[in-house]
């Protein structure tokens, strides 16, 4: 009955509705679905999960018990959190200074023409679409103290022997030279986009006013690509501070701890020790944590915005 | 006379000075493959001697067969091939269609979604999505690997297209709605075939960056489900103590990688590039 009755009034709405004019069809949306539904069930649903994880007690096997905040808590009394937060912001640091400074420099020579300059630049961008379980796997052998050649190269130019990544002091800087060799090239691109569509007339004037080669770029070459170093400064953060690839297959934290980054520490937690709550409140922060690095790095831009130019 | 000599003086210097300077940037990148191809053709008495050896006497190329012959490698380049594969072809299916739509809606604010996926660490997915695998009772097969994939693949392509169909014009669309036909039509005969570049950046970043995974492998893959990059990190650890083999190992997993990357170079230059000045 309520069928037969609600069969008429549709009808009846559909033209009332959508008189001719305004009448539209579904639109775009058909096409957006199929997509919506692997984000929420890939993407969405494990946020929202990992959320719910967070606030329980929870070792894989056992039952969930829900424990409130008390998995939050606990981060700033473990040591090996702390620790691991602090690795990570030294580690995100060089990692996003050092390929910063030598990817402008890189872009300015790549700026130029030269010979061979499209291949050299496909070489270049090599060490970041190379698998970096590969590349790990390369640079372990050779940082290996007595067998590797990087100490060889040291002794031609006279440095004694260093223990790299096999000794707590020296491990950071031994994988922050392994991800500035790994992504300075992407810095390079966005910073070589940017040089293209720089405008030639400054350049004009300051070569008829005599600018020596830093000041040109001091005072012309450097305001104009701001944006784009900002940009590759964002990205470079948040890849850095999520590195987790190069670091495992290297030294999984080691020596020690010394290399423990929150990716590193989070992996062990959930994978190692099947604490998923735990685990899942040390996501949660640590997201929390790029979000505000980001938000750091906009406000750095706000301020220099006037003063670099 | 003297005056151009001077200049000519001046312009040979700085081309010198330039190619010196381009030599300087890509030489540690040269150096270091070249020392990877060393490596792996190696003997082990080559690979422990001091001052290291550049070119043996001696070339072991049974190091790559022996790779390449050992029993399980066959298995997990076809995992690799079935996780890359899958989770790429999925990704385009949905994210092609999805990238037009939301650029047609001009609801690139929707895209929101994608920028935090993008900075999300990884293993944020992991743990929700390994126990509901285990739940599912999946593990052990490939298909939480093709699924946690599509993590890494649907927001590359999705991400692109929306950059791409903003830019294809829109009179061609709008003259086939004229002549009557539908937006499935419109998207199909119309839209799609000026993509075909965009698709292919979008296809060639999917696939690099899936083959690339190694995070989601060492925790969703078993002894027969390993991944290219997995069994390689699994040689390092448990099997294999000689360099030779390591290397070359090593070499083989990245070299479709390093092979796509000079060949379709400008497609990642602009896929990335255009991907980072909007993804920042």
């Amino acid at each position: 009955m309520a069928r037969a009755g609600l069969a008429p009034s549709t009808v009846e709405l559909a033209p009332t509705e959508a008189p001719a004019a305004r009448w539209r069809p579904p639109g775009y949306w058909p096409f957006v679905v199929p997509a919506l539904v692997v984000v929420v069930g890939v993407i969405v649903f494990p946020w929202a999960f990992t959320l719910w994880m967070s606030l329980h007690e929870w070792k894989v096997g056992a039952d969930p018990a829900f424990v409130g905040l008390s998995n939050y808590a606990r981060l700033p009394t473990d040591p090996r959190f702390l620790d691991a937060v602090w690795q990570t912001l030294v580690y995100t640091a060089l990692s996003v200074v050092l390929p910063l400074i030598l990817g402008t420099l890189a872009a300015c020579v790549f700026h130029a023409r030269f010979p061979l300059r499209g291949f050299l630049r496909g070489v270049f961008i090599l060490p970041m679409m190379a698998t970096p379980v590969a590349i790990a796997l390369v640079w372990t052998m050779m940082f290996h103290p007595q067998l590797g050649v990087l100490n060889y190269l040291l002794s031609l130019i006279g440095i004694p022997p260093q223990l790299w990544v096999f000794h707590p002091a020296t491990v950071i800087p031994s994988l922050v030279l392994v991800e500035t060799w790994q992504w300075t090239p992407l810095v390079m691109l966005i910073v070589l986009g940017g040089l293209a569509a720089l405008p030639t007339e400054p350049y004009e004037s300051a070569q008829i006013d005599g600018a020596s080669l830093w000041q040109v770029f001091r005072h012309i070459t450097l305001p104009l690509v701001a944006p784009f170093l900002f940009v590759a400064a964002m990205i470079r953060m948040i890849d850095a501070v999520k590195s987790f690839d190069i670091i495992f297959a290297i030294t999984q934290g080691g020596p020690g701890t010394a290399s423990e980054t929150i990716n590193i520490y989070l992996y062990s937690v959930a994978f190692a020790y099947y604490d998923v709550g735990y685990g899942s409140a040390i996501a949660v922060v640590f997201f929390l944590l790029i979000i505000a690095l980001a938000a750091a790095l906009l406000v750095v831009r706000k301020r220099t915005q006037g003063s670099v130019e | 006379m003297t005056w151009s000599g001077r200049v000519n003086w001046r312009w040979l210097l700085k081309q010198a000075a330039l190619l010196f300077a381009v030599l300087v940037i890509v030489s540690p990148v040269i150096l270091f493959f070249v020392w990877m191809l060393s490596l792996s053709v190696k003997y082990e008495i080559d690979n422990a001697a001091y001052p290291p050896v550049l070119i043996p006497e001696r070339f072991a190329w049974k190091n790559y067969l022996d790779v390449l012959e050992s029993n399980r490698f066959s298995t997990y380049f076809l995992n690799s091939l079935l996780v890359t594969g899958t989770a790429t072809g999925l990704a385009l299916l949905v994210g092609v269609p999805a990238g037009y739509g939301i650029a047609r809606m001009k609801a690139a604010k929707a895209a929101v979604v994608i920028l935090v996926a993008r900075i999300t660490p990884g293993l944020s997915y992991l743990i929700p999505l390994f126990l509901l695998f285990q739940w599912l009772g999946l593990l052990g097969t490939l298909w939480p690997q093709i699924i946690i994939h599509l993590v890494v693949t649907v927001p590359i392509v999705i991400w692109i297209m929306i950059g791409y169909f903003e830019t294809t014009p829109l009179e061609l669309e709008e003259a086939a709605v004229i002549d009557g036909a539908s937006r499935w039509q419109v998207f199909r005969y119309v839209a799609l075939p000026i993509a075909k570049p965009g698709i292919a950046v979008a296809m060639i970043l999917a696939v690099i960056f899936s083959w690339n995974n190694f995070v989601f492998g060492i925790v969703l893959a078993g002894r027969e489900t390993r991944t290219l990059p997995v069994a390689v990190y699994n040689m390092i650890s448990f099997d294999q103590l000689s360099w030779g083999p390591l290397a070359a190992a090593a070499l083989i997993v990245t070299l479709p990688v390093l092979v796509l990357t000079v060949f379709a170079q400008r497609q990642i230059v602009a896929g990335l590039t255009a991907g980072a000045v909007k993804g920042g």
